[in-house]
């Protein structure tokens, strides 16, 4: 397990205990926080995942592919650090990450 | 060229015992009839990458299984959108491009130019105006009275809404519906007898003309809301009037992305509620659930059947040899009742389904439709006004459908409404 700290677009703050080796978007969903749709099911085909990261975890993450860039691309606030949480894995590294949603998906 | 046999006629068959090389699941009545099920299900279990090659079309795949469907959107590499995306060919005489029949790079810049147009800031400036508008309609509908919900309501709301979109002259209105039925409804571009090709041709150049003129206001007065001063005054957009096709073809696009759709969503959701009518009762104890029923609403009536792609390099599907120049028909009204994937029966209407938003409807991948949440609201707020005026939406009689490949659509639904 592994602290992540969801962050509405409002402020609100969920922390949730995130399994490992399953994905940010997971760990959302199952913990009943709201603003993360995740349509396509965790497959990078539906941008309605997208999370905004600081830029230090943005960084210490490495950067989306290009079929998750491309998926990106059109989401509404795109940011530098967007991701899509489907495409991140959660593991112990991820200790204490804060995950900022955006007020619409895709 | 030696002329190819004709298909069997489906109507005619059993989807259980047809020989599986003889189904073939383009032909335009097979929807008309509601009949393509069996036929579905069967090559769900059977054959699902299934050969067909037919007299018209040429060499066809079928792909019926949602996570199929959904491999074949991830390898857009191999399976492209160009030139179009129905089975049939394009038609030689329609000069109209589009994103949604473009491969990146071009799909990707041209849909990043027109998308703001349905950004959410957006979409909250339109709802208003929209709730008041279908406000207006539900109450000059006739109590009491047997009418065609497909008229009064569905197309009635479309046409508005697009009118709205476009800030298009509100007394003309109905000429949108008109080029959008036009553009779908030829027998050369569905199989549909909405309309012969030459008056099709004739429609789409007036069509033309019309947008080409609004374009021409827009960019000489001030900026507004409205999609077309949006192109005409954004930088990234603003020559796109130099290139006419292209800005017709993205006007269309809007116009039929918007049109029957969503129209067939209004019908679709008042026949599923009568033919389930303990999920009508949930929904009258628990208004709440009208946006988990909008989506169940959208996979349960699947408004597009399927899009197409054309393989631009031999690969294997799922042990299928797919030739280059192959056409790969995603077939999302199969897809949707996928039993593997959509749990707890997917032939039933469930307004609180778990995993509701997990369907085929809009499409996967990059093409994933752009109107979605747009679609989404409309139908939302028609709900929403209808259930502050009626008890019931009554069907009270069977169902009109049309014929078409591409789109699962209504010409009639009579109703009757009991007010509260
Ligand atoms: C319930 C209603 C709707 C359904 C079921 C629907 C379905 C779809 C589907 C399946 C696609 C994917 C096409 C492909 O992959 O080849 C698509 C694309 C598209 N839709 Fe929708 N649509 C709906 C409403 C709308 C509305 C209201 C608009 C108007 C803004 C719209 C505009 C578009 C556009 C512009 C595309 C092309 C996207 C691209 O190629 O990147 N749609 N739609
Ligand atoms: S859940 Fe669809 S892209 Fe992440």
């Amino acid at each position: 397990m592994t602290k992540v700290t969801f962050v509405e677009a409002n402020g609100t703050e969920h922390d949730v205990d995130a399994r490992n080796n399953r994905s940010l978007m997971q760990a959302a969903v199952q913990n009943g926080v709201p603003g993360i749709d995740a349509d396509c099911g965790g497959q990078c085909l539906c941008a309605t995942c997208h999370v905004i990261l600081d830029e230090q975890w943005y960084s210490k993450l490495g950067t989306p592919d290009a079929d998750e860039e491309q998926m990106l691309a059109p989401t509404p606030e795109r940011s530098p650090t967007s991701r899509l949480s489907c495409q991140i894995q959660v593991t112990d590294e991820l200790e204490g990450i804060k995950v900022i949603l955006p007020e619409f998906q895709m | 060229m030696l002329d190819k046999v004709q298909p069997l006629r489906m109507l005619d068959q059993d989807p259980k015992t047809i020989p599986l090389d003889q189904i073939d699941v383009s032909q335009a009545e097979l929807y008309e009839h509601d009949a393509q099920w069996g036929f579905f299900e069967r090559l769900r279990k059977e054959d699902p990458i299934h050969f067909f090659d037919h007299h018209e079309y040429g060499r066809t795949w079928a792909v019926s299984r949602f996570d199929d469907i959904a491999y074949v959107e991830k390898n857009h590499e191999i399976f492209s959108s160009e030139p179009t995306i129905t089975i049939a060919d394009p038609p030689p005489d329609i000069p109209f491009q589009s994103f949604i029949q473009r491969d990146p790079p071009e799909h990707d810049s041209q849909r990043a130019a027109v998308q703001p147009v349905v950004a959410p800031m957006n979409l909250a400036k339109l709802e208003a105006l929209i709730r008041q508008r279908v406000g207006v309609i539900l109450d000059g509908l006739p109590v009491g009275e047997t009418f065609n919900w497909v008229d009064e309501v569905s197309i009635n709301l479309t046409t508005q809404m697009l009118a709205t979109l476009f800030d298009f002259p509100f007394e003309e209105r109905h000429k949108l519906t008109y080029w959008s039925d036009a553009t779908t409804g030829a027998p050369d571009v569905s199989g549909g007898d909405f309309i012969t090709i030459e008056e099709r041709n004739k429609a789409l150049a007036e069509c033309g003309e019309y947008f080409v003129r609004l374009w021409h206001e827009r960019a000489n007065g001030p900026p507004g809301n409205d999609l077309i001063s949006m192109l005409a005054h954004s930088e990234k957009t603003r020559d796109m009037i130099n290139k006419p096709m292209e800005y017709l073809g993205n006007i269309l696009l809007l116009i039929i992305g918007g049109n029957d759709t969503t129209r067939n969503s209004l019908t679709g959701g008042v026949l599923a509620l009568n033919q389930f009518p303990g999920e009508y009762d949930k929904l009258r104890k628990d208004l709440s659930l009208i946006p988990s029923m909008v989506s169940e609403i959208i996979r349960w009536q699947t408004p597009i059947l399927g899009m197409t792609r054309r393989t631009k390099q031999d690969t294997e599907l799922f042990g299928k040899q797919i030739k280059k120049g192959d056409k790969v028909v995603m077939w999302y009204i199969s897809g949707n009742r996928d039993e593997d994937v959509i749990k707890g029966d997917p032939n039933k209407f469930i307004i609180d389904r778990e995993s509701v938003r997990h369907h085929l409807s809009f499409g996967f991948g990059i093409h994933r439709c752009m109107g979605n949440r747009l679609a989404e609201m409309q139908i939302r707020v028609a709900w929403e006004e209808i259930m502050k005026r009626f008890r019931q939406v009554e069907v009270v009689g069977p169902e009109v459908r049309a014929p078409s490949n591409i789109i699962r659509g209504y010409r009639e639904l009579p109703v009757q409404v009991h007010p509260l």
